[in-house]
């Protein structure tokens, strides 16, 4: 019996298997992680700006404070309100968990740890796939407007759908570009080390627009236009402050969480952080260089089990930067109105995408 | 593993159609988008099975993200109440009847008329950059005439929704 495990083990489907849900195990691990300090650091962030002190009972500094928050969230009355639609108001949490699980499914962290990519579906179709996630993430949302059944949260679940999708296609007319740029790399000319990191992947492939990044420099320097785009796309969908139209408290008491309470409240909260750290993983991939870094050899696949986690460390600090700035900008600035934020993005940012790609593609046939 | 992946999909793919159509539990319209946005994903999956990648992602991002999304949009602002009292009407169960007894006409004559195996190595395997190839010298014409439909009703809507015409 024991023989018959290690044997399936050592075979490929079996490590693959293996290796995978380990590695889903570590990024979930991680990403929980990063959302129940991101909250933290966001208090902490909003009381230093406020002057004021933020949470310091729980823990020193009150680093402890996710934890009781947990605590909290798990041991109050779940109540459910009698006026709901009681299947969606059980599966709306949930859905909006699950569409920023996925997305991180194909962000490369890392290049490798033996032999092993350090990334969980290595997928060709890449930046689709994300966008096609990203797209359902307006369920969740719709749906708990919907079975909340009174009038403040569905107007939020309302507001939300439309501005999720207008910012959606400003969102992803921004990434053209991107994939215009990378399209250029020529495997062949590359060393060793990258045609082995690039075998069997598409032009769609996230790992090659990290690879283009690493030998020519970060895209945000080449595609600025796309990277400003992008920012501002991001922050409206995952319902930033600027554009955090869906829950307006003073607005909409709430918005499309109103009737929730204890855990399936706190799903949507960590629903939100889960989803800004996925962004914050899609921006720093498309954006920033991804995992490397161009100094000290570190822009090449690594060789070495330690320069691997360096890899992953420098992954995770930038995202952290990302997180940060999107957390300060939310005690920055104040909250757009909804005709302007729909003006922003029909009017102003789709054009603007448009034009970035016939531009970038005109010059990249130009100097062809 | 490949044959047990297409009958889970296959058998989840007509239940959940089913379900949109007619859902013994509940008349919601709401319920039956919900139904047809699990049908759309499960279909996906079937795409997958036949190296379809582009296909499965472009169903999902276009169907299952915007178009449903829309509709869920739509059906929420409608009044949903005389939807739910609405009981079946022996008219539309005979149109309903006939249409689907055609459609099952047609796919059995083709069926009977060319003999199922084993094909050849899947046609639809390859990534976008030959699809994109395809598109733009083969299909050009294709193309071209079903972004022209689409500018049509673009122009439409543009049409409709002003208030007043100048």
């Amino acid at each position: 019996m024991i023989q018959a495990i290690t044997d399936w083990l050592g075979s490929e489907a079996g490590q693959f298997i293996l290796f995978s849900a380990l590695k889903i195990l570590g990024v979930f691990s991680v990403m929980m992680f990063i959302v129940a300090y991101a909250v933290w650091v966001e208090r902490k962030t909003a009381a230093a700006i406020q002057d004021r002190f933020g949470p310091n009972r729980v823990g020193i500094f009150g680093l402890l404070q996710p934890a009781a928050d947990a605590i909290k969230s798990f041991l109050k009355e779940d109540f459910t309100p009698g006026h709901v639609r009681k299947a969606y108001y059980w599966l709306a949490p949930a859905i909006v968990m699950i569409p920023s699980l996925l997305t991180v499914a194909i962000i490369p962290f890392g290049s490798w740890i033996g032999a092993q990519k350090m990334v969980i579906a290595d997928l060709n179709v890449g930046i689709l796939y994300t966008f096609g996630i990203v797209s359902l993430g307006v369920y969740g949302i719709v749906l708990a407007g919907y079975a909340a059944n009174s009038k403040y949260p569905y107007i939020g679940g309302i507001r939300s759908s439309a501005q999720l999708i207008s910012y959606e296609i400003a969102m992803g007319l921004s990434v053209v570009p991107l994939f215009l740029i990378a399209c250029g790399l020529d495997v062949g000319q590359l060393s060793e080390g990258w045609q082995k990191f690039l075998t069997g992947t598409g032009s769609l492939n996230l790992g090659r627009v990290v690879t283009w990044q690493a030998c020519h420099g970060w895209l945000i320097f080449y595609a600025p236009l796309s990277f400003i785009i992008f920012l501002v796309a991001m922050f409206a969908e995952t319902n930033r402050m600027p554009f955090d139209m869906p829950e307006a408290e003073q607005e909409l008491a709430g918005g499309y969480n109103v009737e929730y309470s204890s855990m399936k409240f706190a799903l949507f909260f960590m629903g939100e952080y889960a989803n800004m750290t996925a962004a914050a993983g899609l921006m720093v991939t498309l954006f920033l260089g991804g995992w490397s870094l161009p100094i000290a050899g570190l822009d090449q696949p690594a060789a070495a089990a330690w320069v691997g986690l360096l890899h992953i460390a420098i992954f995770l600090a930038k995202v952290a930067c990302v997180l940060f700035v999107v957390i300060w900008v939310r005690w920055m600035w104040p909250r757009f109105r909804y005709d302007q934020l729909m003006d922003l993005g029909w009017r102003r940012f789709i054009p603007l995408a448009l034009a970035n790609i016939v531009v970038t593609a005109t010059v990249l046939w130009a100097r062809s | 593993m490949q044959d047990i992946l297409f009958y889970i999909f296959a058998f989840l793919t007509l239940v959940f159609g089913f379900l949109v159509i007619a859902n013994p539990f509940s008349r919601n319209p709401v319920t039956s988008a919900m139904f047809l946005v699990l049908t759309i994903v499960s279909m996906a999956g079937l795409f997958v099975l036949l190296h379809a990648f582009f296909l499965a992602a472009v169903q999902i991002l276009v169907y299952a993200g915007a178009v449903m999304v829309l509709f869920l949009f739509v059906i929420m602002l409608l009044d949903l109440r005389a939807e739910e009292r609405r009981r079946f009407k022996v008219l539309a169960v005979i149109g309903g009847v006939i249409s689907a007894g055609a459609i099952l006409l047609i796919f059995l004559r083709s069926l009977l008329s060319t003999p199922l195996g084993a094909s050849d190595t899947p046609t639809l395997e390859g990534g976008t950059f030959e699809l994109g190839k395809l598109l733009f010298t083969q299909y050009v014409l294709p193309f071209e005439i079903v972004s022209i439909l689409l500018l049509v009703a673009m122009v439409g809507v543009v049409l409709l929704s002003k208030k007043e015409l100048k």
